[in-house]
């Protein structure tokens, strides 16, 4: 099962994002090549100085969401950008900012989290999603 | 009662998927085929998980069973 996951990351909320990490984590536990695409609040997400903070929680979480979420949090859930890089250690995990968001943000690689690998374009990143899903979240 | 010899542990309990099968691949990384590796969970969601792992990565699940609402799972490494 070594079809390669492809994930747009579009969406910059901690809720998102954890769900991006949930996926790539199990992907990457079953050999599964897994390939990140950020644009947009994704990318931002990821800057190096704001990949710790609170990114917040979908318009879709109520206050009881949000409590449901900071419980999780404190019993001990792993924060996403913790999750990826678990999933890097067992898998292969490739992910690439979008060279346009970069612009759109005015970002350099120098901005962004090592857990970037690289920027690409829409063609590179498709052409690595060639042969499995591509999910969009 | 398993006659196997276990010669490796992962704790889970109290984890929410993903980490059971992340750890689990962790620990498989430095472990030699015919091993055996036991994983401990609480998370109802690992049954499906580990099923799913086993089929993906071809280390075979030669056990699985709930004792006292804990998990466990027996996996014989490729």
């Amino acid at each position: 099962m070594s079809q390669p996951l492809s994930i747009v990351c579009f969406s910059g909320t901690d809720d998102r994002l954890q769900s991006v990490a949930v996926l790539t984590a199990g992907a990457a536990a079953l050999d599964r090549p897994v390939h990140l695409f950020l644009q947009d609040w994704a990318l931002d997400a990821f800057r190096a100085d704001r990949i710790a903070a609170d990114h917040g929680l979908a318009p879709e979480a109520d206050a009881a969401g949000r409590r449901a979420f900071e419980t999780m949090r404190a019993g001990g859930q792993g924060r996403w950008a913790d999750t990826l890089r678990q999933a890097k250690e067992i898998g292969q995990v490739d992910i690439q900012a979008c060279s346009l968001s970069m612009d759109l943000l005015g970002l350099t690689v120098a901005d962004l989290d090592p857990l970037v690998d690289g920027i690409s374009g829409v063609a590179g990143f498709l052409m690595t999603a060639e042969g499995g899903q591509v999910l969009f979240v | 009662m398993s006659l196997l010899h276990i010669d490796r542990q992962v704790d889970a309990r109290g984890l929410s998927c993903p980490m059971p099968i992340v750890l689990t691949a962790r620990a498989v990384k430095s472990m030699s085929s015919g091993t055996v590796l036991e994983v401990v969970t609480t998370d109802p969601g690992s049954v499906a998980d580990f099923e799913a792992w086993s089929a993906a990565t071809g280390h075979q699940l030669v056990d699985h069973r709930v004792v006292d609402r804990e998990f466990r799972f027996t996996l014989r490494i490729r």
